[in-house]
């Protein structure tokens, strides 16, 4: 837009000199311009690649020196572990399904706090962002407060609030539901306030006119426009959450990720374990990010994304 | 003209309402039921058995203030000074803190009347106003108290310990040591540690004051002091912080340069062969559905801990991430540019060069700058998990359960971190490819 506006003054302002009767600055000058251009900006993505390059060898350098194992050492020890977790599963395959029935709870524990805090984070997200959009806020003073709060919800990783809630809480599903829960409220009211702000007013304005209050306005006005993008984020947040709540599993708040700890802590001997609970994760990964890419297709289709 | 079939419409009309209705009704039912059932599946009921307040209580106090412990030993009567009970935070010899008085009774004043005697023969006396003197008497491994059986709920006593707990500090008496801890508001120590002559000097003096350390000037005497403060660390975190920014940055951008050309191999414009095209899609959809959890465990067994096995499993992760969504945009590349190009008689990499690259550009690097900033996020968790960067560090205080203030300090830390990068990203995307909207 800007660029149209620099050239239609441009334009003026050639169309005022022909007028005077100065003439137009000549099709040489012009293309001496933008042969130097043309050079400046090579020059800039020149200097701009070359320190690019510089950081990412460096920088391997410096992750390769604090390593506790080098890159070129380990790099043909990669397939050793999978190989070794494998065969072993391979070896005991008769006993894969009864261990996967082991960890269906802790599967199912895992997909529960990833539900939970999403629609928890869903909720308190919409809430933030309703509030933080121009023009639907209900306190529109508020509105920078509100912003500030869902980035800096965004900002702290689960992991963060996870240990801290397993510290006073103990361990288990709760903190980890929480955490997440703070995460992806912050995320979606940001996501969500930039689908908010493409909202119509108008059905705004015609409830505004009914007397209606500020609650209603944003269930019937609002709502019903941005549904659908709101549900589309909402399923992409539940996927990246499975993974997360796998995750700090790991560090201790319940789910498969513990029980993957814990087998793997065994050792060699009860890979078996540590098998099935990769199988159950992929599975479940993978399920879940087809439906849930099934669903958001269906719901932004049309819309032009 | 004809009539509309009022009937028809009105009835379309009151089912779509009554689905409205039902949906309205519905969900909300729904998701109420759902939560009933993680009410009792995450035994939210029990949550306040297993909760401790207690360590609520400490974390949130200690975060953000620190003690000093006086500590003396019972059987030789030498007296310690430190700050937190640490060696590294110990008074150096001959020196105390100014509200520690007397030399054969030494009298420690916590604050509003609150006074604690270290009389001789490892007898203790402390005066809480409004209440009284309590004293106590050590021998041997038992502690012997004038307290009699009604004992107020502050103060904890049996035959081998006891510990009196008021608004001015903390005193636990036991046969062998007499602790007293006394509470302040602050991160002390956080700039220099006792041993550092720059220790409670003011910055004013620093900066323009006359040289505190023969061997260096100010400035640099002050600054190295504080980096390489033993208390705080900060040298290490600063490694820590660059460490786990330095995965994120590894991990994004290896992933980016290599899902680029795989995502070509997986586009239909530019891949003719069906095989291929499948082929490279399901690696993607293989390494995506893995996980970086999965691949953090893997990678780990053969690179060991530390960052680059962080970076690694970023990197593999993502590169099903970004092949899935390169080869999305590059599906929907507009023909008429290479088409124009071509028409210039262009070479198939030139076609490339100048037809696609430019069209896909601002959307790649818009996703790279926004990974960026989300895999800052995940690097610090991955941190804790392979042993590199902030995550560790801050898993390991978590885990001593009493470097609160530290605990804090690395909190505040990453929320910065990730801010900045967020900000950064930001302001990236906006220089390299405009702003939004």
């Amino acid at each position: 837009m800007a660029a149209v506006l620099v050239a239609i003054g441009r334009f003026g302002e050639y169309f005022m000199a022909y007028l005077d009767g100065t003439s137009a600055p000549d099709v040489g000058t012009i293309r001496d311009t933008y042969v130097a251009q043309v050079q400046k900006r090579r020059l800039y993505s020149g200097l701009a690649l070359l320190v690019f390059v510089l950081l990412m060898v460096s920088g391997f350098n410096v992750a390769d020196d604090r390593n506790a194992g080098g890159f070129w050492d380990g790099l043909h020890q990669v397939g050793d572990y999978p190989a070794e977790v494998l065969s072993e599963a391979w070896e005991r395959r008769a006993s894969l399904p009864g261990l996967m029935w082991k960890y269906f709870p802790s599967l199912i524990e895992t997909i529960n706090i990833a539900a939970v805090s999403t629609i928890i984070g869903a909720m308190i997200g919409l809430l933030l962002s309703l509030l933080s959009t121009r023009g639907l806020a209900k306190w529109p003073r508020l509105i920078p407060v509100f912003r500030r709060c869902s980035d800096i919800m965004r900002a702290i990783p689960e992991i963060v609030i996870a240990l801290v809630l397993i510290f006073v809480l103990g361990g288990g599903p709760v903190p980890a539901m929480i955490a997440i829960a703070i995460h992806t409220a912050g995320a979606l009211g940001k996501m969500f306030s930039e689908v908010a702000e493409n909202a119509d007013l108008k059905p705004i304005e015609g409830l505004t006119s009914t007397g209606a209050t500020w609650a209603q306005r944003m269930t019937l006005a609002v709502l019903p426009q941005i549904a659908p993008n709101y549900v589309s984020y909402t399923l992409l947040r539940f996927e990246i959450n499975i993974r997360a709540s796998a995750i700090l599993g790991f560090v201790g708040a319940g789910g498969l990720g513990y029980e993957l700890r814990n087998s793997m802590a065994w050792g060699p001997g009860r890979f078996g374990e540590a098998a099935a609970i990769f199988i159950l994760l992929f599975g479940t990964i993978v399920f879940f990010d087809q439906l849930s890419s099934r669903f958001r297709n269906r719901l932004t289709e049309g819309q032009g994304q | 003209m004809t009539t509309v079939d009022i009937s028809a419409v009105k009835s379309s009309a009151e089912t779509l309402i009554q689905r409205k209705r039902l949906m309205a009704f519905g969900l909300p039912a729904i998701v109420l039921a759902y939560f009933t059932y993680i009410f009792f599946a995450f035994d939210i009921a029990g949550l306040a058995q297993r909760a401790d307040l207690d360590k609520a209580i400490t974390l949130a106090s200690d975060s953000w203030s620190h003690k000093v412990h006086v500590t003396r030993t019972n059987r030789t009567g030498e007296m310690t000074y430190a700050f937190e009970g640490e060696r590294k935070g110990e008074y150096p010899e001959g020196e105390r803190p100014a509200w520690v008085s007397g030399t054969d009774i030494i009298e420690i004043d916590l604050g509003d009347g609150h006074i604690v005697r270290l009389l001789s023969e490892n007898r203790t006396e402390i005066v809480v106003p409004n209440f009284g003197t309590i004293t106590a008497q050590a021998e041997g491994r038992i502690v012997t108290t004038n307290l009699g059986d009604d004992i107020p709920d502050w103060i904890n006593a049996s035959d081998r310990r006891v510990t009196v707990t008021t608004d001015g500090g903390r005193v636990t008496m036991t046969g062998t040591k007499t602790e007293v801890f006394n509470y302040f508001a602050g991160w002390e120590l956080f700039w220099f540690t006792l041993e550092s002559p720059y220790y409670g000097v003011g910055i004013g003096k620093i900066l323009f004051g006359p040289q505190i350390d023969a061997d260096r000037s100010n400035i640099a005497g002050a600054v190295s002091d504080w980096w390489n403060n033993p208390m705080w660390r900060h040298k290490d975190i600063a490694w820590a912080i660059g460490e786990t920014i330095l995965m994120a940055f590894l991990g994004t951008m290896g992933a980016a340069m290599i899902a680029l050309p795989l995502a070509f191999l997986a586009a239909k414009r530019f891949s003719p062969f069906m095989v291929i095209r499948a082929a490279t899609r399901r690696l993607f959809d293989f390494v995506r559905g893995v996980d970086a959890l999965i691949w953090t465990v893997v990678l780990s067994r053969a690179f060991g801990p530390g960052p680059l096995t962080g970076a690694l499993a970023i990197l593999v992760t993502d590169t099903g991430t970004f092949g899935k969504i390169f080869s999305e945009a590059l599906e929907n590349v507009d023909s008429k540019q290479i088409e124009g190009v071509a028409s210039t008689g262009a070479k198939p990499l030139q076609r490339y060069r100048f037809g696609v690259i430019p069209q896909v550009v601002p959307v790649l690097l818009a996703q790279i700058l926004y990974f960026l900033e989300s895999n800052t996020r995940s690097a610090t968790i991955i941190g804790a998990i392979t042993g590199g960067g902030i995550g560790l560090m801050l898993t390991q205080a978590i885990q001593t359960q009493k470097d609160w203030e530290e605990v804090g300090y690395y909190i505040v830390l990453i929320i910065v971190m990730v801010m900045f990068i967020d900000w950064f990203s930001g302001w990236l995307r906006g220089r390299l490819i405009g702003k939004k909207g």
